[in-house]
């Protein structure tokens, strides 16, 4: 069994205040609900210990980077998500229409192809 | 966080349901939160939790049901399968 890996609160709130910022700072928008955008951060930043790099929370990361890295949050699959659907996968990242609440989100299909997770 | 590996007593234990999930994913959480609202029984699966054989057992376990394998998958009774956090299917398919 895996070591359990806890995150100080107060890093994650750090975390999630910067990614905010960098998120507007480059025309994107995280997920207005703030509990669940700060337990997807919380998730973020479980990975990045696991693993060394913030895959996606909602996906199952193999361990290789170079394997993972259209998973590497903001992943690949971000923008053609947001178009489609309103969010990214996982719902962190979401579009204009969804923080206005003229849309609401909804789960989301698996756009990564099964090849890229098993090779 | 939770183990890896569990099991929730319910109410509604007349069928199998098997819950896989990734423990950093929040989905998943609602999903699972679902299940316990709904007291239904079920077995629990954190697939990142798990490694090596044991992971590749419950990867190739979910690949028989969602080739994505993506997270949530919750199986029942070993012969239906719904995917993602969708309350409403996964109503219907426990009988709730």
């Amino acid at each position: 069994m895996s070591e359990e890996i806890t995150i100080p609160p107060d890093r994650v709130d750090r975390v999630y205040e910067n990614l905010d910022k960098w998120a507007e700072s480059t025309g994107y928008h995280l997920n207005p609900d703030q509990e669940f955008t700060r337990q997807l951060v919380e998730g973020l930043l479980i990975n990045r210990q696991r693993y060394g790099y913030q895959s996606c929370p909602c996906r199952l990361a193999s361990g290789d980077k170079d394997r993972d890295k259209d998973i590497v949050c903001p992943c690949a699959y971000r923008d053609p998500d947001l178009e489609d659907w309103g969010a990214c996968y996982c719902a962190l990242y979401v579009s204009d229409e969804v923080l206005q609440g003229e849309r609401t989100v909804q789960p989301i299909p698996e756009r990564r192809p099964v090849e890229k997770q098993f090779p | 966080m939770s183990e890896a590996k569990g099991h929730i007593e319910g109410s509604q234990g007349d069928r199998r349901t098997v819950f896989y999930g990734l423990s950093t994913c929040i989905w998943c959480k609602r999903t699972r939160q679902f299940l316990e609202d709904q007291q239904v029984e079920f077995d629990y699966i954190y697939v990142d939790k798990l490694k090596g054989e044991e992971r590749e057992e419950a990867v190739e376990e979910i690949k028989r049901w969602n080739k994505a394998v993506s997270f949530p998958t919750i199986v029942i009774d070993d012969k239906e399968c719904v995917i993602g956090y969708k309350p409403e299917e996964i109503k219907k398919a426990l009988g709730l």
